[in-house]
């Protein structure tokens, strides 16, 4: 790289064309050291990352919006982060509970309780990997007036990481040895061993800070009875009026936030419940409400509601990926008690050939096309998102041609009446199955067509959705009993970072039944190269060589085709027309920015 | 009567028991889960989501479920959701006046409608106006609230923009304007539950109506002079009505949890919402003690029904 191009790339990051996060990795790769490429950027008047430029509005005092209207399909159940089922209670609490830092449409680092996000320059990170030091902000009151210290952020990993709290943010916690307190406003971090990932804990939806004051008499056990989990009292924009479990969830301004001049609405009601489609109504059509969250709606129908004129369809990206699972196990023979057994072989899918002709007859293009439009992208990788990780080395095509003829070279013969038999002589019937959703059941129909004229049978088998994906042991119909050939289902990136996302390909996290088919791995893929792979990348600092770490194992289980990664989705949420500022973003909860949202008269 | 009530209340311990082990079985047996959601989220280790498997009991054997359930029943512990940790009786109490709002209107709409037309159908049956009447009363009831309930925000909210199709439990306003705010929001519910109510019982009204007014004594007081609106006023009504009564009396529990589809259209937070939002999400407390009480109201009910009918009915004897 030139120097032209160096300039190019400076000028890039100017004029946010190109985010300073990613020029610094560029030239991190080029083998300049990172303070070198701040350096560079700071030459030129690029200021640092620390705070988000606001859009749009700049007001000159707080409030006076207002009342604003959100709905969510889903209704929030409790209001606590760190026990929430779903997104509908991580979202329901962020008006009030805040993280040290969220996480912006990049996956950048945006500091909220933290007086900066640490990073090596500012020392905030030390090289060993294994500290962390957080400045946090100062001047900052929970609701009830009592200042927040670096007790909080304490006592907060101290409460999350015990396992008799059952908290659901536990992994991101549980790593940590200690915390210590260096002053009021200064907690350093530290991990039990070198942790390449550690911007999880006290980071977005996983990130939220409780008030030490207020949950130390309810720990362990006991946390199920705090008052907070219903009412609580956090540092956010916003406080708790009232909240009906399951239905909706008031809050009013905190007229002490600790941004000045902000947020912009008085007041703001979550209600809770319904459907996706008519959630879509009310904003597009009708304008009962201001935004409607995850519109997981047909684009057909969403297209059409849109035309209402009230608003608009909003697209945020995620990691999110609809995929069909290639059962490396037998899922017809039983041995010691359960099918699919890691002790067996599937009889067709051992063959790679016939791996590589299933992945030829997805008809990714037609899907994206006909069933998600511009709520999803074709791919032909599993790990899609942040952009860094998304690997350049795979393709993907649809030729039942190149099938047909694959199929035919390793020796599967066609029977008398098209279909073509195994090596055994009997003819082949796949069976693939999925969660009941008429999009999916579509998307199988779609697929089934072109194995059909590929010579291959293929039964259809759907699940409801509150079984597939239950953790239920003795239901044989979930997606991690995985007893058939192929299944498909979304998965969900939760977080930027995806060393998390990546496991469910580890030997050691095949379901079996010795642990209940509670582990991550349902398609029982085991190979070392991979294993050895991701345990490399969860201690490697260097940010290229870790996501060129990550985008080998993508490619190690596209080109071995353990799944067929088929689109590529984004987050749709509905939103008024007047409605600015959100800033939506896939890897944090839709209401991260809420500060800073504003309506236009 | 007393020794009558007794023995029916004596029966009903071992229907309403018998009911709680049929109830607890079914939802114990159905598919499900209420850490559906965790199972696909990467960052959960299964150790958490079987912890609290654990302790929320449900790895104990389906037979100790069911007498802890049943002690802590008795004992008015109603135990706390899956979904909310919050406890039962809390969160049905917290339905329960939206329930009775919209459901007690809608039944009083019903009577409103049902009992002038299907008298007045009856009265003069095969008339024009009988004719009409029989004809709405016919499509009202064979047309389900889902269906009405769809077409009425199609017409009424995005038609017309005269309503707003999304019941919101908390209005920003005060005063005279809260209440427009709160009716205009339940016309609409209140219509599509009461219409179809109304429907059935106009029926039953005019058929009843119907077998009276045709009796002996009926022509008897016509004939000794009785001027038409006192015999309609005294002698049918009061008789036919005794059938209508006991029907609006085995009705009323349904109050507490009938409206499962309107509720959901409209997004009313009562408890038929509370209730469907439970069995999806696999919270078994919560589903059986709705389930539960409304049983429990049933039997009640029927028991109220009987006593007031031959309360009414002198020709009845409890013996």
């Amino acid at each position: 790289m030139d120097e032209d191009r160096i300039r190019e790339l400076i000028d890039d990051v100017k004029g946010g064309r190109l985010s300073r996060r990613s020029f610094i990795e560029t030239m991190v790769g080029l083998g300049l050291t990172a303070p070198l490429a701040t350096q560079m950027l700071t030459t030129v008047g690029v200021a640092h990352a620390q705070t988000r430029p606001s859009p749009g509005l700049n007001p000159t005092k707080r409030g006076g919006g207002g009342r604003l209207r959100l709905l969510w399909w889903q209704a929030p159940t409790l209001l606590n982060g760190h026990f929430a089922t779903g997104t509908k209670d991580q979202d329901a609490a962020r008006p009030v509970y805040e993280p040290l830092c969220a996480f912006d449409p990049d996956g950048n680092f945006v500091p909220i309780l933290a007086g900066e996000a640490p990073t090596l320059q500012n020392g905030g990170l030390t090289k060993d990997g294994k500290t962390v030091t957080w400045r946090l902000k100062k001047g900052v009151q929970w609701h009830d007036g009592k200042p927040f210290t670096a007790d909080d952020v304490i006592f907060t990993w101290e409460w999350v990481a015990d396992p008799a709290t059952s908290s659901l943010n536990i992994t991101a916690y549980q790593d940590i040895d200690r915390i210590d307190r260096v002053d009021d406003h200064t907690a350093k971090v530290t991990f039990k061993e070198p942790r390449a990932f550690w911007y999880d804990a006290f980071f977005g939806v996983r990130g939220y800070i409780l008030p030490k004051h207020l949950f130390k008499d309810y720990r362990g056990n006991n946390a199920r009875n705090a008052p907070q989990n219903l009412k609580p009292i956090g540092t956010g924009p916003y406080k708790i009026v009232d909240f009906k479990p399951g239905d909706s969830a008031r809050f009013e301004i905190n007229p002490s936030y600790h941004v000045p001049n902000r947020p912009f609405f008085d007041q703001v009601e979550l209600k809770g419940g319904g459907d996706a489609t008519s959630a879509a109504r009310a904003v597009l059509q009708t304008g009962e409400f201001d935004f409607a969250w995850n519109m997981q709606v047909e684009w057909d129908v969403l297209k059409r509601l849109a035309e209402g004129g009230k608003g608009i369809i909003s697209q945020s990206t995620t990691g999110n990926i609809e995929h069909i699972q290639v059962n490396q196990t037998d899922p017809w023979t039983e041995v010691e008690g359960e099918r699919s057994s890691i002790k067996t072989k599937h009889p067709l899918f051992q063959d790679v050939a016939f791996r590589q002709a299933i992945a030829l007859l997805v008809d990714r293009a037609t899907v994206a096309e006909e069933l998600y439009g511009p709520g999803g992208q074709a791919t032909g990788n599993f790990l899609n998102a942040p952009d860094k990780f998304r690997s350049k080395n795979t393709k993907w095509e649809f030729s039942i041609d190149k099938a047909n003829k694959l199929l035919d070279e390793a020796g599967y013969k066609r029977g008398s009446d098209g279909f073509r038999l195994g090596k055994d002589g009997k003819r082949i019937k796949l069976v693939f199955q999925t969660s009941t959703n008429s999009l999916r059941q579509k998307n199988q129909a779609i697929i089934k067509q072109a194995c059909a004229k590929a010579g291959l049978d293929m039964e259809l088998k759907s699940v409801v959705a509150s079984v597939f994906f239950s953790s239920d042991p003795a239901n044989p119909d979930t997606y991690s009993h995985f007893y058939a050939d192929l299944q498909m289902f979304n998965t969900t990136m939760v977080s930027p970072d995806p060393q998390f996302f990546m496991n469910q390909f580890l030997s050691g996290q095949a379901a079996q039944k010795s642990n209940k088919w509670g582990f991550r791995n349902p398609t029982r893929y085991r190979n070392p190269e991979y294993d050895k792979l991701w345990s490399a990348a969860e201690a490697e600092f260097d940010p290229v060589k870790r996501a060129a770490m990550f985008v080998r194992m993508n490619d190690i289980v596209v080109n071995d085709v353990v799944v067929v990664p088929e689109n590529w989705r984004r987050r749709s949420t509905a939103v008024s027309k007047q409605l600015h500022g959100m800033d939506l973003s896939g890897w944090d909860s839709d209401l991260w920015h809420l500060a800073y949202w504003y309506r236009e008269a | 009567m007393p020794k009558y009530v007794l023995r029916r209340v004596l029966i009903a311990i071992p229907v309403l028991l018998g009911i709680s082990v049929v109830l607890f079985s079914v939802l114990a047996l159905a598919p499900g889960d209420p850490f559906e959601e965790l199972a696909t989220n990467a960052n959960v280790p299964p150790e958490v989501a079987q912890r609290l498997r654990a302790q929320f009991g449900l790895d104990d054997p389906l037979p100790l479920r069911y007498v802890r359930w049943l002690t802590s029943m008795v004992r008015g512990d109603w135990g706390f959701s899956f979904q909310s940790r919050m406890n039962v009786e809390e969160l049905i109490l917290q339905r329960l006046p939206v329930s009775l709002f919209v459901l007690g209107s809608a039944y009083v709409l019903a009577l409103c409608v049902a009992l002038p037309i299907g008298i007045l159908s009856a009265v003069r049956p095969y008339s024009l106006f009988d004719q009409i009447a029989t004809t709405v009363a016919f499509f009202g009831f064979s047309l389900p609230t889902f269906f009405t309930g769809l077409m009425f925000i199609l017409v009424f909210s995005i038609w017309l923009d005269w309503l707003p199709f999304i019941y919101r439990s908390d209005i920003d306003a005060t005063g005279w304007r809260w209440i427009v705010a709160h009716a205009k929001q339940a016309i609409m519910p209140v219509a599509v539950l009461g219409l179809f109510e109304g429907a059935t019982l106009t029926r039953f009204v005019r058929a009843s109506v119907l077998e009276v007014v045709r009796l002996d004594y009926v022509n008897t007081a016509r004939a000794k002079g009785v001027s038409e609106r006192w015999v309609i006023g005294k002698h049918v009504v009061r008789n036919a009505l005794i059938p209508v009564v006991t029907i609006i009396a085995l009705q009323v529990p349904t109050i507490f949890a009938g409206a499962v589809v309107t509720e959901q259209i409209f997004r009313v937070p009562g408890i038929g919402s509370l209730l469907i939002a439970a069995i999806l999400a696999s919270d078994t407390p919560v589903v059986m003690a709705i389930t539960f009480v409304y049983s429990v109201l049933v039997v009640a009910f029927n028991l109220i029904a009987d006593v007031i009918y031959g309360w009414l009915d002198p020709r009845i004897s409890f013996s």
